[in-house]
């Protein structure tokens, strides 16, 4: 049996005084799963996301990622844990509109401190692989919602991440936008990238992803495996 | 509370930080006007006020005892023209021993039964006035150092007397060094020596020519050169007058700087936190609010804090002042100076004036924008400005955290511009500080001739109170010089283990044609050339006939290096050769330095005679002088270890002084790149929170925030020190042409390579040091939140 990837184990966390944003939560995401985290608003998404991400901690319980205990690390700990093994794409792509294309997508790399040309080569190889690579000089401006978030996904996917973190990844995008970033995520699962998708579209979860996590008032409500998606056109290089 | 009242309350509250650096600049803007204006205002006219509340004496007469009897004296007070007059008081020149010390420089004493009241009363500092023999006051002015307490000796005198301190005071005219009961004056005054001194107010004492004519009248019923000494209160002022002029430009500049700046930063604090409210202007008018209350929620909003600050910044001000004002009392030889209420009051409606002015104009601004304009502001993104810088900084070989800061400024140049305005006037603060003390301790240095290691002053005459020698009158007087043999003091010295080098130097008084009074030559033996002598242009002395004079002797005499003037009222007239011109701004500038040699037929007897010494290096200069005290006892002089005096307590006080105010300008800059930094800050959190989520740890955002003031820091540094160093060529050459000096370029130009790049350098710290705490705040902060933040 191969190791979890994410191992929480009744993780809770309280925001001030009011009710638990997670309670008790324990979940076991394996590499290559394709995760969704379902649920209203307020029910403790976000926190299980920003616990797993290192960006908040638990008051109690523990988090495991691909064998790093994140409930016990610093800032800079958490940062470095980030660049290494998280890859996250947000709702509203949270692109530096100062920066071209590629200056998003090397970013993380350069803040490992990866050298300029190999950063260039890997983000060149990973925007040739979404279909971007004739907007690599332009700036986030000029993109539709779709292409930022092609971007983002680039971004993410730079310092070759055991997991990879959506936040309602198509809740800035129309519908033809959101089938394409999709698409791309199911492709990505297909090469074996585990990733954890936080969203209310339960089009987007059905689609992209083999497991269902369903979450309400802080608690896990339900845990549905399904069949695994079937890949098309794969981006094998995109992934690893 | 009205829905106004409650959105100011908010608005305050919620924007600590803003609210904080608002409250403190003003503070720092008050307090330092408030410091600023009352010394310009106290430097004004500090000797008449204390004159005339002290009812200074308009002329201060030496009589000699053995001439002029005191019925004969007091007589005098009934001439016409005199309007109250005080004593004879006995005198009596004395070189008092404190508690064990060296003995120390001849003083004067005189013998007063009470401060006086008509005419020169002596403001007591503390203690009391002398009740009983055994008891004496010092005068701040003498050269006794004035320790409550204290007990003073005299062993020259007969029966060893010993009197202890009681009190300190000061005389607006200075006529005397020390004060005893006229009992103790016996005890103080050795066999065939003493005098009479008589103070006197005139009807009439405006001009010169009027004071002559009083001293003539009261002296006129007296034997023939009964009178060996004058002084009169022009002279005194003129003096005092000629401290403070040198001191009014600096002031003036560093009062001018610190307001300018303090009104940029407040400016500068109060716009930018209007301007980031824009949005929150939006949200007001939106649920109702008019523009005119919404310009007045804000302006409402920055009087808050600068109303706080205002009155902190006056209370800070004036406990500021207070230990200036003494000191500055010690400059200006003056006591009891105060703040006045009108420079409180037009500063706190000057500051709060320029706070409501400029929130106003930015609120107005902000409330003309239309609704939706408004909302829309913080929503819309920043991007366009500084691509270019982006994309350059891209390809330096930087570390990526570094790269984004160092482009920052060209994407907000404005605030860029704000801040690198506030640095660029602290720069200039701190470099005409720096060069400004320098170069006062060049012109000090030039005025001690402090070279020596070892000096033995000249005896002084056993005349009048210090300085009141008969030289300061309106001819030359008899001299009553002790018997002391300037070439036995030069054969001890030569003698002594130790001694390098040495020179002698004599005081002579001769008068020169065209000017009034008498003017000093000082006669000298041996190479004086390393005396500490600053050269204004033209050559040290070279062979006989030949002297060097200062500035104000060439513009009163009307001539050049290369000309000649005539010394006469000696044996007889001496001609010399100008072939220097001397920084030395001492006896108003009216000196004639010669060789001695040159005098040898006019002026043979040169006894009023100092002796400075160079020691061998690695010689104990205590010990030395410890030494060759015991072979000059019998000689009647003393040894001291340094030069003569350097005003150094003036070139503390306002070494200290602009040592304050440039601290306070650069705090004042410091908080105006902090506002910058934290507006940037704040503007950019979800930017930073991107880059923490994308694995930027808390030093590489420290790193980021910081590096984003580097460009301007450094541009403001560069620009700042040439600026500083301008202002001071400008300024320090104006301070010499108040009192009639020309300076040579080593005191104008005392900014070298590595001072100036250090300099350079403080731009920077300021602005690290503004950035700091917005940066931690920027590595603090958490990433979630920060990601959610609009």
């Amino acid at each position: 049996m191969t190791m979890p990837v994410i191992e929480l184990c009744e993780v809770s966390r309280r925001y001030d005084d009011g009710p638990p944003a997670l309670h008790e939560v324990s979940l076991t995401v394996r590499p290559g799963e394709a995760v969704a985290v379902l649920g209203p608003s307020g029910s403790g998404k976000s926190t299980l996301l920003n616990l797993i991400a290192g960006l908040d901690r638990p008051d109690t319980g523990t988090v495991t990622v691909d064998g790093v205990r994140v409930d016990r690390l610093g800032e800079a700990g958490s940062a470095r844990y980030r660049r290494s093994k998280i890859g996250m794409v947000f709702q509203f792509f949270n692109l530096l509109d100062d920066l071209t294309v590629t200056g998003n997508v090397v970013l993380p790399a350069r803040l490992a401190g990866m050298a300029r040309g190999a950063a260039d080569r890997r983000a060149a190889e990973l925007l040739g692989l979404l279909g971007l690579d004739r907007r690599a000089r332009a700036y986030p401006g000029r993109l539709s919602g779709g292409e930022r978030q092609r971007v983002a996904v680039a971004r993410a996917l730079m310092n070759r991440p055991a997991l990879l973190l959506a936040d309602e990844p198509t809740g800035a995008l129309d519908t033809a936008a959101g089938q394409d970033v999709s698409r791309l995520l199911t492709e990505l699962n297909a090469e074996g990238q585990t990733i954890v998708v936080v969203t209310h579209d339960l089009a987007l979860a059905r689609s992209c992803t083999n497991r269902t996590v369903r979450i309400a008032d802080g608690r896990i409500t339900g845990d549905i495996r399904s069949q695994a998606v079937t890949s098309q056109t794969v981006t094998s290089q995109a992934a690893r | 509370m009205s829905a106004l009242g409650k959105v100011v309350r908010s608005g305050v509250g919620r924007r600590r930080v803003q609210t904080l650096v608002i409250g403190l600049a003003t503070m720092m803007a008050v307090a330092a006007s408030v410091l600023g204006g009352s010394l310009l205002v106290v430097s004004g006219a500090p000797f008449d006020d204390t004159f005339a509340k002290q009812h200074g004496a308009h002329l201060s007469v030496q009589f000699d005892a053995g001439k002029a009897r005191a019925g004969q004296l007091s007589k005098s007070k009934d001439t016409e023209g005199v309007s109250s007059a005080a004593g004879p008081f006995r005198t009596a020149t004395v070189t008092p021993q404190s508690d064990g010390a060296s003995p120390g420089w001849p003083v004067t004493v005189v013998g007063r039964g009470d401060p006086g009241r008509d005419v020169d009363e002596v403001s007591l500092i503390d203690g009391r006035w002398p009740t009983r023999s055994g008891e004496i006051v010092v005068s701040a002015n003498s050269s006794i150092i004035p320790t409550m307490g204290a007990k003073l000796a005299f062993p020259d005198l007969p029966g060893d007397p010993e009197l202890t301190v009681v009190g300190v005071a000061r005389s607006v005219t200075q006529t005397a060094d020390a004060w005893v009961v006229p009992s103790q004056m016996p005890a103080l005054t050795a066999p065939g020596t003493g005098g009479y001194q008589m103070l006197y107010r005139f009807a009439d004492a405006g001009t010169a020519a009027q004071i002559t004519a009083g001293a003539e009248a009261v002296t006129r019923s007296l034997p023939p050169r009964a009178a060996v000494g004058e002084q009169s209160w022009l002279t005194v002022r003129k003096t005092a007058e000629r401290d403070t002029a040198l001191y009014v430009p600096f002031l003036i500049a560093f009062g001018a700087l610190g307001l300018v700046m303090s009104v940029l930063i407040v400016g500068n604090v109060v716009a930018s936190a209007v301007g980031t409210g824009t949005r929150r202007i939006g949200i007001l008018k939106t649920i109702g609010f008019t523009p005119a209350q919404v310009v007045r929620a804000y302006v409402g909003q920055a009087l808050i804090p600068a109303a706080a600050g205002t009155a902190l910044g006056v209370l800070a001000g004036h406990l500021l002042a207070v230990p200036v004002l003494a000191e500055t009392e010690e400059v200006y030889g003056t006591s009891s100076l105060a703040i006045a209420p009108w420079v409180d009051l037009a500063v706190i409606a000057g500051v709060l004036g320029l706070v409501a002015a400029t929130a106003w104009g930015s609120a107005w601004r902000a409330g003309r924008l239309r609704t939706i304009e408004a909302l829309a502001v913080g929503r819309n993104s920043s991007a366009g400005h500084g691509r270019w810088a982006v994309r350059l900084a891209g390809r330096l070989p930087l570390p990526q955290p570094v790269a984004l800061g160092l482009t920052r400024p060209f994407a907000r140049p404005a605030r860029a511009l704000a801040m690198g305005t506030a640095i660029l006037f602290g720069t200039i603060a701190v470099t005409f500080t720096v060069g400004m003390g320098a170069s006062l301790g060049q012109v000090m240095k030039a005025k001690a001739h402090d070279a020596a290691d070892v000096v033995v002053p000249a005896p002084l005459p056993d005349l009048g109170p210090q300085g009141l020698g008969p030289g300061t009158g309106p001819g030359p007087g008899p001299d009553k010089q002790p018997k002391t043999d300037p070439a036995a003091v030069t054969a001890a010295i030569k003698d002594a283990a130790g001694t390098e080098k040495y020179y002698r130097a004599a005081t002579v008084r001769a008068t020169v044609s065209g000017l009034n009074g008498t003017t000093d030559v000082i006669a000298f033996t041996g190479d004086a050339s390393w005396g500490g002598y600053t050269m204004v242009s033209g050559r040290w002395l070279d062979r006989p006939g030949e002297a060097v004079v200062p500035t104000p002797f060439l513009a009163a005499t009307g001539t050049r290096i290369g000309d000649t003037v005539t010394l006469n009222g000696l044996a007889e007239a001496v001609t010399v050769r100008i072939v220097g011109e001397v920084l030395d701004p001492r006896n108003d500038g009216m000196q004639v330095f010669t060789d001695a040699s040159t005098l040898t037929a006019a002026h043979p007897h040169l006894t009023e005679t100092s002796h400075h010494v160079a020691v061998t290096p690695g010689t104990d200069v205590t010990g030395y002088v410890d030494t060759l005290n015991k072979d000059l006892a019998a000689l009647g002089v003393t040894a001291q270890a340094g030069g003569l005096d350097a005003g150094s307590d003036m070139v503390a006080t306002l070494n200290a002084l602009s040592a304050i105010l440039t601290l306070m300008l650069v705090a004042v800059a410091a908080l105006g790149v902090l506002n910058g930094v934290l507006l940037d800050t704040r503007e950019r959190v979800r930017e930073i929170g991107v880059h923490k989520a994308l694995g930027m740890t808390p030093r590489q955002t420290v790193a980021m925030v910081l590096t984003s003031v580097v460009v301007t820091g450094l541009a403001a540094g560069a620009l700042g020190v040439p600026l500083g160093v301008a202002l001071h060529g400008k300024v320090f050459p104006a301070m010499g042409d108040s009192v009639g000096l020309r300076l040579p370029d080593s005191v104008i130009a005392v900014y070298h390579a590595p001072e100036l790049l250090s300099l350079a350098l403080g731009g920077l710290l300021i602005a690290t040091l503004g950035a700091l705490l917005p940066a931690s705040w920027a590595a603090r902060a958490r990433t979630a939140t920060a990601l959610r933040t609009e």
